[in-house]
């Protein structure tokens, strides 16, 4: 079978479970919700149709199973949104398109992403404007303590977001560019030369600055752990990583003391009943949910979310708590099946690296593949109380337009890669 | 760069692993964590069964019932409280709602309510509503609350901070469980604040407090009954035992005076120890005190039940044992030396007691000295109209012989018919009772009592009505009280 047809095959599953889902929120709900369902279900299967006879078209040996992967997770998302709020399933399925519009624009006009190394140090620019845009004032937005949030007339969007693609694509070109001289020093376990650790303390510095301004552990976290991930990746040197999880563990450890709402987070990771009414309630009840769900969940549309004044018991449980939503409704089978599909999409993405023959392609495969899984871990951890909470999305699954464009476009790089890579094989 | 990718892969995977491994821990610590407050899982899942009615004892007057609504993003219709009598039975019935969980008979009762109890016909009932796909009905509870006495008691209550308690002696059943200030359980789920702002002439107004169960009132004269039990049943001292009353009692050598209570002059001379207790003599009793003995008098205490929580259907933490207090807990002394007899003789010291607790006394009095376990619930009744439990009269105390009832009865009869208790007299019908103003050391803030049974002679109620923060005495504010609860429940049960 041909790459796209597999991929049309297993889009029409992922139909089929998207029908299934909206049939059940809508079967649990009668009340609330309409027949309209089942013609979202359909209408969500056919943007994703469209998107897949563009790649027939643009990237015909593109990876298979990406583009099912994200709508599924979509799906998954969109039907825990539809559940919590119908309004915001809407606006979420609006988002939908857009991003899905602006893969097809990628698609269609970026054949080559190696065109993308040219002008690597436009896109990293780009990025640290992208960062520090949140701390302009008249601008920026901040949403429960930490400022991620651009605010421009009628939309409010995370420039984090799409910061974290051209960090990764000019940390691709740079490290390519530098691997030999970063890989030098003595021996394979030695500590490369002091020198040799400038670009690494700028990154750290630009992490650091991303910590402080925006307030936010997560996306400091994000991108500085996408960096170490592609430093090693390139260079196979340990101390690299080393000396940078000590400096980022500082830096964390500064911005700990200095400014409360990272400390109020710490100490509510640390102890969550210390105030299960008060700081601790978000995770509290986030806890409450996923214990809740039992094996296989309450059901979809069933579970215990709202409240009987119809606000969910969890805030913000359609964006950066969406998982634990998924406990609820379907248990610890629905997390397990989530989790999963992020180890199936790293699995694909950091296949797509090992095929490449250039090392550009491999350390863009592999930084966009990372960047997603980590975000996810980074979230997915901080619901579960694994880690201190932090304020970022579940990639494809939270509410949020910022988030949804932003992985549809690190998506279709990934693809643009994927057909250059399997084109070159055959 | 392929090795390091796979190890990368590796890595990443372990970091995924270890979210799914979390997740089976909170799994597993489920139980634990659905027992915490706030957890809305468990109180939620029981929103969703359609649960059982509360009534009065005339099996037709609602204390609770269901208001079936379908919310936003619910799935399931939820079965939301409604409390038709408002304040009227807040203290005994209690409340169920989402935000505050639960508390009286609802919490105390929840798992026949919702039709969760192991019984085998409600067993096979869920089971047979969960494969048709229905809604689990709970089992409907029928009390023992006579709503028009209730409603008595509290009105005559009204306006101060108190609480009434009237038992069937030879049952335990509790005919009126009454408390002010109260509350509308209807305002708990929305509108908290709104009982918070109760105000009443006493320092805390705590309206959610059920002063009658878990009340603590200083109970001065009223524990007399207890000493003379313990006087008598001793045999130590007889009714006719005749005492010189100096007008004050001589402890560790300072005089302790007769408190203004009592009725007629202040220096008696001589008197029998029936005329002591009709006349609320301190020094007499304090005299008996010292003759008997502190730990004869706790241990009569303990034998009416004091020390203990009394057995009855309401959640633990809405029952306050009575006895001696010390730094605000129980206190039962290991050396009788270290309780002033004498004080603790006329119910000072530091007892503490709950309207429940005087009222169980007086009850063992009128039922021959042997106090009934007290219960709120008659019967529970299964959605198909079946009765799958009836409470039958359980002996709780064997407090004192029936002779030393017969005694004390006679003795507390002489306080209504010409002692302190003249005001709780009804016309018709022989009332046996004890008065009783504790001070609290400061004007104006007495906690006064009247404890008695009715008919003297085959005693059908027995009541306890505390008063706190009062400036009146027991005879004249606590006595009337009594006389109307009894009175309504004789009308209704002659």
């Amino acid at each position: 079978m041909t790459y796209r047809n597999r991929e049309l095959l297993h889009l029409f599953l992922v139909g089929l479970l998207t029908a299934t889902g909206f049939a059940a929120v809508y079967i649990a709900q009668q009340d609330v919700v309409s027949t309209a369902s089942l013609s979202y279900a359909a209408f969500f299967i056919a943007l994703f149709v469209v998107a897949h006879l563009v790649l027939r078209l643009a990237l015909p040996r593109a990876d298979p199973y990406l583009l099912p992967l994200c709508g599924l997770l979509t799906a998954v998302g969109l039907t825990m949104i539809y559940r919590i709020d119908p309004d915001k399933a809407l606006r979420q399925g609006l988002w939908v398109v857009i991003g899905l519009a602006a893969f097809a624009a990628l698609v269609l006009f970026l054949r080559d992403h190696r065109t993308l190394d040219g002008v690597k140090y436009i896109l990293g620019l780009s990025a640290i404007v992208l960062l520090v845009l949140p701390a302009l004032p008249g601008l920026g937005r901040t949403i429960n303590g930490a400022s991620l949030w651009v605010d421009v007339g009628p939309i409010v969007f995370q420039p984090g977001e799409f910061a974290k693609i051209l960090l990764v694509i000019f940390l691709a070109g740079y490290l390519r560019d530098n691997r030999e001289m970063l890989s030098m020093g003595a021996g394979r376990y030695g500590f490369p030369s002091p020198k040799y650790f400038g670009p690494l303390l700028i990154v750290w510095g630009g992490a650091m600055l991303v910590l402080f301004q925006t307030n936010d552990l997560g996306s400091g976290l994000l991108y500085f752990s996408i960096f170490l991930a592609m430093i090693w990746v390139a260079t196979a040197r340990w101390p690299y990583v080393a000396v940078g999880a000590v400096l980022f563990t500082a830096g964390a450890y500064a911005l700990y003391h200095v400014v409360p709402h990272v400390q109020d987070r710490v100490s509510i990771w640390l102890d969550p009943w210390q105030a299960p009414f008060g700081e601790g309630y978000q995770l509290v009840q986030s806890i409450y949910a996923i214990a809740g769900g039992g094996l296989f969940g309450q059901g979809l549309g069933r579970g215990v979310l709202i409240t009987p004044e119809g606000n969910p018991y969890i805030p913000f449980l359609e964006t950066d708590f969406i998982f634990a939503g998924i406990a609820q409704e379907l248990g610890l089978a629905g997390v397990a099946g989530v989790v999963l599909l992020y180890v199936v999409f790293l699995y694909r993405g950091f296949r797509i690296a090992m095929m490449a023959a250039d090392g550009f392609s491999k350390l863009l495969a592999v930084g966009l593949t990372a960047a997603l899984a980590i975000q996810a871990f980074i979230i997915i951890g901080g619901v579960t109380r694994l880690i201190p909470l932090t304020g970022i999305t579940l990639p494809f699954v939270s509410y949020g337009g910022s988030s949804i464009v932003a992985n549809f476009v690190l998506i279709a790089l990934l693809l643009i890669v994927s057909n250059h890579v399997n084109r070159a094989a055959s | 760069m392929n090795p390091q990718i796979r190890r990368l892969f590796f890595v990443l995977v372990a970091l995924f692993v270890s979210l799914v491994a979390i997740s089976t821990y909170w799994l597993w610590d489920a139980p634990n964590l659905a027992a915490k407050r706030g957890n809305p899982t468990l109180i939620v899942q029981q929103l969703t069964i359609d649960r059982g009615l509360i009534y009065a004892s005339d099996g037709k007057t609602v204390f609770a019932r269901n208001r079936e609504v379908t919310r936003k993003n619910q799935g399931r219709p939820w079965f939301l409280r409604v409390y038709p009598q408002q304040g009227l039975v807040a203290h005994p019935v209690g409340y169920s709602t989402v935000e505050r969980a639960r508390t009286g008979i609802e919490e105390s009762m929840n798992d026949y309510l919702t039709g969760s109890n192991a019984n085998l016909d409600t067993v096979l009932d869920n089971a047979l509503d969960k494969l048709r796909g229905l809604t689990q009905q709970g089992n409907d509870i029928v009390t023992t609350i006579d709503a028009e006495a209730q409603r008595v008691a509290m009105d005559a209550l009204g306006g101060r901070c108190g609480a009434a308690v009237a038992l069937e002696p030879d049952t335990g059943r509790v005919l009126v469980l009454a408390s002010q200030p109260s509350y509308d359980p209807n305002l708990v789920e929305r509108n908290f604040d709104r009982i918070l702002r109760t105000r009443a002439p006493c320092p805390s107004a705590s309206p959610l407090l059920n002063r009658a169960s878990a009340g603590r009132f200083i109970p001065g004269s009223t524990f007399k009954v207890v000493t003379a039990a313990a006087a008598l049943d001793s045999g130590r001292v007889q009714p006719t035992t005749t005492f010189n009353d100096p007008g004050y009692c001589i402890e560790y050598g300072q005089r302790v005076f007769n408190y203004s209570d009592q009725s007629g002059p202040n220096v008696f001379g001589t008197v029998t120890f029936a005329q002591a207790l009709q006349n609320s003599i301190n020094s007499v009793f304090c005299e008996v005190g010292k003759r008997i003995g502190a730990d004869l008098v706790l241990e009569y205490a303990q034998r009416f039940g004091f020390y203990e929580e009394p057995p009855i259907e309401l959640p633990s933490d809405e029952i306050t044992p009575s006895g001696l207090y010390k730094n605000g807990r129980l206190y039962l002394p290991k050396d009788p030396n270290e309780v002033d007899p004498g004080r603790l003789a006329f119910g000072q010291e530091r007892l503490l007691t709950t309207p429940l607790q005087m009222a169980l006394v007086v009850a063992g009095v009128g039922n021959g000295g042997r106090v009934m376990e007290p219960t709120l619930v008659d019967r529970i009744v299964a959605p198909d109209g079946k009765v799958i439990q009836r409470t039958s009269p359980d002996e709780w105390k064997e407090a004192v012989s029936p002779q030393t009832a017969a005694e004390l009865t006679a003795m507390m009869t002489a306080v209504v018919e010409s002692g302190t208790g003249t005001a709780a007299q009804i016309p018709g019908v022989s009332v046996a009772g004890k008065t009783g103003t504790a001070e609290t050391g400061r004007p104006g803030q007495n906690d006064i009592w009247f404890i008695g049974f009715a008919p003297a002679d085959d005693p059908q109620v027995a009541v306890a009505v505390a008063l706190s923060n009062q400036a009146s005495t027991g005879g004249t504010t606590a006595a009337p009280i009594a006389k109307q609860i009894m009175e309504a429940l004789l009308e209704r049960n002659p």
